[in-house]
């Protein structure tokens, strides 16, 4: 069944300050709840479809997909979170959230969103023993590097046409991706605190 | 891009993505499978769970490596597994079987009544048990990426469990209310390295992410636990120790999501059939607590 879609913001008055939605099924929720407070923006958990009204921007957290596709639905949060994305809202999904926003998934799984043109392999380093760290260069956030944390990361394994890659890693696979408002990365920037990524998705929205 | 694997922020970073799931133990493929199906975060891959280590009695060890390699085949999400108190053969072979996270575990039999497993020299994370702060801080000196207060495994009874998730977050209490040239006093007592004793003051809470273990056997328990202040919960004998395995996990899940929504609460504990029978700790005798288990 459909649930019916939350209404967005109006365009608001401009001192007011941006909400920001993070789905909050599990998973690295708070980190992501302080980088949007950081920036002085409004942060609010999304559980369910209720939680989404009045929403400027979403940010699918990093933690286990296999659990977030299936609690998206059981919660009936797939068609509001769709809704928001036709509306023009913009997205920022981590690790997990990236799986979530794929088109396509490696290995014939389903995808759960198709909201990012792209094919995305989850686990595509294999698991915690192969986790790490590494310096970015992310041009469009700027020249000072962005230091990622990798853990049981997916990568991008195949582009689609109107998709712009940010950052690779040292395979040359896109790490970090844009596509109109959905920007998506295979890293954490919520784990560090490097806020650039978090300020890109604010600076998304209409104003 | 020079890259550095298996540090402090990528074992942090996995406990921290496993927060407000639900852990479950399996003792089969097929377990592991109703576990993710259900919504858990990661499987904690066992040959018995506790209530039937406590049964079986003897020496309880490390799983069989071939039931490991079943279970990881099974399932995409994280799979854990325990070593013995101080076994540090044991945690190797787990490592060397690429498990995602190894639970240094009173569980199971303690091979060292003195010594934990040095966990910084280890690839693959730990988590430890604790009944207080005391025990939280010394495994985290030792190298420990996630604690989870102990509780008395197997027997479906939260009362441990809250004890000691209570001691934990009133030790955290009492360390914020301190002056700075008071933690050294409150080291000694604690028992616990110094810096990790100034973070946790400084942070007010632990430096790794803290989640309850031991005796949760409803979804009601597993809100309790939430709001007590842990960030996840591992279930044990409690899902395939039910009479509805399926449906006791999965409300579970949903009791950990919505922690702290009771209409939800209500409507997932209802109808879900005989939970595990449980047990009233003063039938435990003292010598067969596993929680007093690690020093």
């Amino acid at each position: 069944m459909a649930s019916p879609a939350p209404a967005l913001a109006e365009s608001p008055a401009p001192d007011r300050r941006p909400r920001v939605g993070i789905l909050a099924l599990q998973g690295a929720v708070r980190e992501h709840v302080e980088a949007v407070r950081a920036l002085g923006a409004e942060a609010v958990l999304v559980r369910l479809p209720s939680d989404m009204a009045g929403l400027d921007a979403l940010i699918l957290p990093g933690g286990e997909s296999t659990t977030m596709r299936r609690l998206i639905d059981l919660y009936g949060l797939r068609e509001p979170i769709l809704a928001m994305a036709r509306q023009g809202a913009p997205m920022l999904g981590t690790c997990a959230g990236m799986i979530l926003l794929a088109n396509r998934l490696a290995d014939d799984e389903e995808p759960v969103l198709c909201l990012l043109d792209a094919t995305v392999q989850r686990n595509a380093y294999g698991r915690q023993l192969e986790s790490f760290e590494a310096d970015l260069d992310i041009p469009a956030i700027g020249d000072e590097p962005l230091h990622g944390v990798f853990i049981r990361a997916p990568v991008v394994s195949e582009l689609g046409p109107g998709v712009e890659v940010l950052a690779r890693d040292e395979a040359d696979r896109p790490i970090a991706v844009r596509q109109g408002r959905v920007l998506a990365t295979a890293f954490h920037p919520e784990l560090t605190g490097d806020r650039r990524l978090h300020r890109l998705l604010l600076g998304m929205i209409d104003r | 891009m020079t890259t550095q694997t298996s540090t402090w922020a990528t074992k942090v970073g996995l406990a921290r993505m496993l927060s407000g799931g639900v852990i479950m133990d399996v003792v089969t493929a097929d377990h592991a499978r109703i576990a993710e199906e259900a919504g858990a975060v990661a499987v904690m891959a066992l040959e018995r769970v506790p209530s039937d280590i406590r049964k079986f009695g003897g020496v309880a060890r490390m799983s069989d490596p071939k039931l490991i390699e079943e279970i990881k085949e099974a399932v995409t999400i994280p799979v854990m597994a325990k070593c013995r108190i101080g076994h540090i053969a044991e945690a190797q072979i787990l490592q060397a079987l690429s498990v995602d996270f190894i639970d240094e575990s009173e569980v199971l039999t303690p091979a060292d009544e003195e010594h934990h497993i040095d966990k910084h020299r280890f690839a693959v994370p730990f988590v430890c048990g604790c009944r207080d702060l005391g025990e939280a801080l010394r495994r985290i000196g030792e190298g420990a990426a996630m604690i989870r207060t102990k509780g008395e495994a197997g027997t479906g009874n939260i009362v441990e469990a809250v004890r000691h998730m209570r001691a934990v977050q009133k030790g955290i209490r009492e360390l914020q209310g301190m002056r700075e040239d008071e933690l050294y006093a409150a080291a000694k007592e604690l028992r616990a390295p110094l810096a990790v004793v100034q973070e946790t003051a400084e942070l007010g809470e632990l430096p790794v992410p803290n989640f309850s273990a031991g005796g949760v056997a409803t979804p009601a328990d597993a809100s309790l636990m939430r709001q007590l202040g842990a960030q996840a919960v591992f279930v044990g004998s409690g899902i395939f120790k039910s009479e509805n395995p399926d449906r006791v996990a999965r409300a579970i899940v949903k009791a950990t999501t919505h922690y702290d929504n009771p209409d939800i609460l209500a409507e997932v504990s209802a109808g879900l059939g005989e939970p595990m029978h449980g047990l009233e700790l003063g039938e435990i005798p003292v010598e067969e607590r596993l929680a007093v288990r690690g020093w």
